[in-house]
């Protein structure tokens, strides 16, 4: 047989296939991986602490050590929606002979309380909702126009004007409050869902100009030109070549406004009191005096933060491009 | 035949907006909304920062020109309120980037169910951090909080009491932060990870490089951007910090745990009311800030250039 040039002297012993290299790379993997779930856990702890008390009784919810097993009750939810009355032994006895007593009230008479109205915070998530939903709307109809602009024409001073709208988020929330809060003073606007819907737009409009500029840029420009020249004119093709391109990504940004609207905290302290309040202030202020209904606060906490979890899984790809303000488009 | 009248022709050509109009129109409303909220304010308060002012009070403010700044800056507590920031964006910072960095080493290679992994991890840091404060602080406790009882600590009496104590107080808002932030460094990084070309590896591979000189010289330089990135983001918001410090601990015990801008808060809507000299403070702050982010951005932008 002949031999060919080419073919080696000397047999080869060592692989250099890249997948090769490293020992046992299976290993290592099943370990990385082991691990990952192993932080993941830890990480969710809190997460599942806050689910399990939400679902203790008051006494449970204290209890020393802290209990791991109970047995589950809805007490902590009809707490938090409703205002109740401590009885007196003699009414209390008269209550538990009653029998068009609902559950919630059969629950509640177990801490010897009776239910007498509806509690402030159903009113407050209700501000919280009315006032995330309006400030988001507004901020992703006006952050789409402005997007649309800075995406597809020239404008003298663009780039200094984009960081102008970006910086306005830069600022810490205690500096812009104190004057408007003296311009909402002398305006009426304190305490008033307008006033935080105004506020909480101008402070996603940073956000959503920058977020949705990304993603129009993405959309090529051809498709505009050529409705143009079909005959559209420039509001036409912004309607329906860019709107229907953009939907993905305007819908990430509304998740992303809202969330942002949904959790705010330091505006809603500082410029509200009664009316508008809304969720996030008043979660702090129920510790404040007398025996901590933790359960009660659980149970708050958990209805409050319910709607972001399910949203962030909703915005999974996209929320490497929400947290950097469009800075990094990857992910 | 039909034939266009002038005033038709007229009309539609007023329907038509040019392109510069549109272009107005569509920027306008955003730029009134951002200059009447965030550009009127800032000037504002930069006059009353000159003024001896209190809401509450009703007087009309008075000018003492830099009074107010002068005082600022010899007010021993409010260097300790600035020490307490700075000491809690240093630890929160690095312990958030080695946390973040290392998550995303776990999971830039995907198994099985890596997908639903990342997203878990990344819920914290989209909650609400005054809700997740509040609950925390359940956590802290030491009668019937679950963080002892976690670390070991089975007597309550024996036990660290987080909230009460100075220094631990300070960890416990750390703890929370890296909690929360992590997967935010986590999350960037995976991106920069993801974006390393599989060649430089191989190449690695094939000189017999070993671990520990692959990610110095390969995956640490590669990921570095994004990395500084993330820096410059954490740290503009750990200076800022206020909703988190007011649910756990409200800046006690004492003032132990009293961050800039929870002193800033006090100032302004506590108290005496001392609108003035609050926005002398606030301007502090916004310098501060914008000085530390253009260090920043110089150093990203010669990590970049290298």
């Amino acid at each position: 047989m002949l031999q060919s040039p080419l073919a080696p002297k000397v047999p080869v012993t060592i692989s250099t296939r890249v997948d090769k290299v490293g020992a046992r790379p299976q290993f290592f993997k099943t370990l990385r991986a082991s691990l990952a779930v192993l932080v993941t856990i830890i990480m969710l702890i809190p997460a599942v602490w806050m689910l399990m008390t939400a679902f203790k009784s008051q006494t449970d919810s204290v209890a020393v050590p802290p209990k791991v097993f109970f047995t589950p009750t809805l007490e902590a939810f009809v707490s938090l929606l409703t205002e109740r009355r401590q009885l007196t032994q003699d009414e209390a006895t008269e209550y538990r002979a009653r029998t068009n007593l609902n559950w919630a009230d059969k629950i509640m008479l177990k801490r010897g309380q009776v239910i007498i109205g509806q509690s402030a915070f159903l009113k407050q998530l209700g501000n919280s909702l009315i006032i995330s939903i309006a400030s988001t709307f507004l901020s992703i109809v006006f952050g789409v126009l402005a997007a649309y602009a800075f995406s597809r024409f020239k404008i003298p001073g663009e780039a200094d004007l984009l960081f102008f709208i970006l910086s306005t988020r830069m600022l810490p929330p205690v500096v812009v409050t104190i004057p408007i809060f003296l311009m909402y003073s002398s305006l009426g606007l304190r305490d008033t869902h307008f006033g935080l819907i105004l506020l909480y737009t101008a402070f996603n409009l940073s956000f959503s100009v920058w977020l949705l500029k990304g993603f129009i840029d993405e959309i090529p420009k051809e498709y505009e030109e050529a409705a143009l020249v079909d005959g559209y004119t420039r509001l036409q093709a912004f309607r329906k070549i860019v709107l229907p391109q953009a939907a993905t990504g305007i819908a990430a940004t509304t998740v992303f406004s809202f969330i942002f609207a949904w959790n705010e905290y330091a505006f809603a302290l500082m410029l509200t009191s009664d009316v508008a309040r809304t969720a996030p202030p008043s979660l702090p202020s129920r510790i404040g005096t007398g025996v901590v209904e933790w359960s009660t606060i659980a149970a708050g906490s958990l209805a409050f933060l319910i709607p972001v979890v399910v949203l962030t899984f909703v915005l999974r790809k996209h929320l490497l491009r929400g947290v950097t303000f469009g800075a990094i488009k990857k992910g | 035949m039909m034939q266009t009248t002038p005033s038709q022709q007229f009309t539609k050509k007023r329907r038509q907006l040019s392109d510069r109009n549109i272009m107005l129109l569509f920027i306008m409303p955003t730029m009134i909304i951002l200059v009447l909220m965030n550009i009127y304010p800032l000037f504002y308060s930069l006059y009353l920062s000159f003024t001896e002012y209190s809401v509450i009070k009703g007087d009309a403010p008075q000018w003492v020109g830099f009074q107010n700044y002068v005082d600022i800056l010899s007010d021993t507590k409010i260097w300790q309120n600035f020490a307490t920031t700075g000491r809690y964006t240093v630890i929160s910072v690095i312990l958030q980037m080695l946390i973040g960095f290392g998550l995303a080493l776990l999971l830039r290679d995907k198994f099985k169910g890596s997908g639903i992994i990342t997203t878990l991890i990344l819920i914290p840091m989209m909650l609400s951090p005054v809700v997740v404060g509040v609950f925390w602080k359940l956590m802290f406790n030491p009668l019937y909080g679950i963080v002892n009882y976690l670390l070991g600590y089975t007597n309550p009496n024996t036990s660290p009491e987080w909230l009460g104590n100075s220094v631990l107080a300070l960890w416990a808002i750390v703890i929370v932060d890296v909690w929360m932030w992590s997967p935010f460094v986590m999350l960037l990084c995976l991106a920069g990870l993801s974006a390393i070309p599989d060649y430089l590896y191989e190449a690695a591979a094939i000189d017999r490089a070993g671990p520990w000189f692959v990610f110095r010289r390969i995956t640490l330089p590669q990921v570095m951007p994004l990395l500084l990135i993330a820096v410059l983001f954490r740290t503009i918001e750990a200076i800022k910090q206020f909703d988190l410090v007011m649910g756990i601990t409200g800046g006690g015990p004492g003032n132990a745990t009293e961050t800039i801008s929870v002193r800033l808060y006090r100032e302004a809507f506590q108290g005496q009311f001392n609108t003035g000299f609050s926005c002398a403070l606030a301007y502090i702050v916004l310098i501060v800030i914008i000085a530390i982010s253009n260090i920043y951005i110089r150093q990203l932008n010669k990590v970049k250039e290298a």
